[in-house]
């Protein structure tokens, strides 16, 4: 989900006049409106100065837990892949019940370390450098 | 005529009307009130309801009805502002 301090009324037409065409249908998540910037203080990431959110993107766990953020300045856009990664990275730690953790740079498919007293010093055996970048 | 605004990503910013003592104090422990807290990982993500506009549209969502699922929570600076 979205949030800004814009109307609902702005989001429609928002959404109407310009993202619809981007993407060739209606924006599939909600898009909430936090006129008076209380949602975006509780998050600690409204600009008082400004009267807007900065770029704050909350990764939340289905027991309502934060497990990741990330806070940007305007002008610069945020990497929807890298979010995407890391919630797939989450969900994957959540499934195995933290028997398998995800290494800098891992994607689906990449090498996943089970931490151990064998890992302890080993894990160059297991996982090399080269796997933290693109392949 | 007032002066031109750069077009951007940031909202032009407010200009603050020269106020009274008294209103500045006023002001000053209002913002104590508010003072935003910085979110921790690991710690539960506090919990809100607000009107939203959903595929046509206008709805209120809460945080708590989407326990059970993964959400992402994105805040912008403000619609149409290009990136």
């Amino acid at each position: 989900m979205s949030v800004s301090v814009d109307s609902v009324f702005v989001h429609k037409i928002w959404n109407d006049n310009e993202l619809s065409k981007m993407i060739g249908k209606d924006i599939p998540y909600p898009m909430l409106s936090d006129q008076d910037g209380s949602i975006g203080k509780l998050y600690g990431i409204y600009d008082e100065e400004s009267g807007v959110e900065t770029r704050g993107r909350f990764i939340i766990d289905p027991d309502g837990i934060i497990q990741g953020f990330e806070v940007l300045t305007p002008p610069v856009g945020r990497n929807v892949e890298e979010s995407i990664r890391q919630v797939k990275a989450f969900q994957l730690v959540r499934a195995t019940e933290g028997a398998e953790v995800t290494p800098s740079g891992w994607k689906p498919g990449k090498t996943t370390l089970k931490p151990g007293p064998h890992l302890v010093g080993n894990v160059w055996k297991e996982w090399k450098v080269s796997e933290a970048f693109e392949d | 005529m007032g002066e031109k605004i750069k077009v951007g990503c940031n909202r032009p910013k407010l200009t603050k009307v020269q106020q009274t003592k008294e209103e500045i104090v006023e002001n000053n422990m209002m913002e104590n009130e508010e003072e935003q807290v910085m979110i921790k990982v690991g710690k539960p993500a506090p919990l809100f309801s607000a009107p939203a506009f959903h595929k046509g549209d206008f709805v209120n969502v809460n945080l708590e009805d989407y326990k059970g699922k993964w959400v992402l929570l994105c805040f912008y600076p403000g619609d149409f502002t290009f990136v």
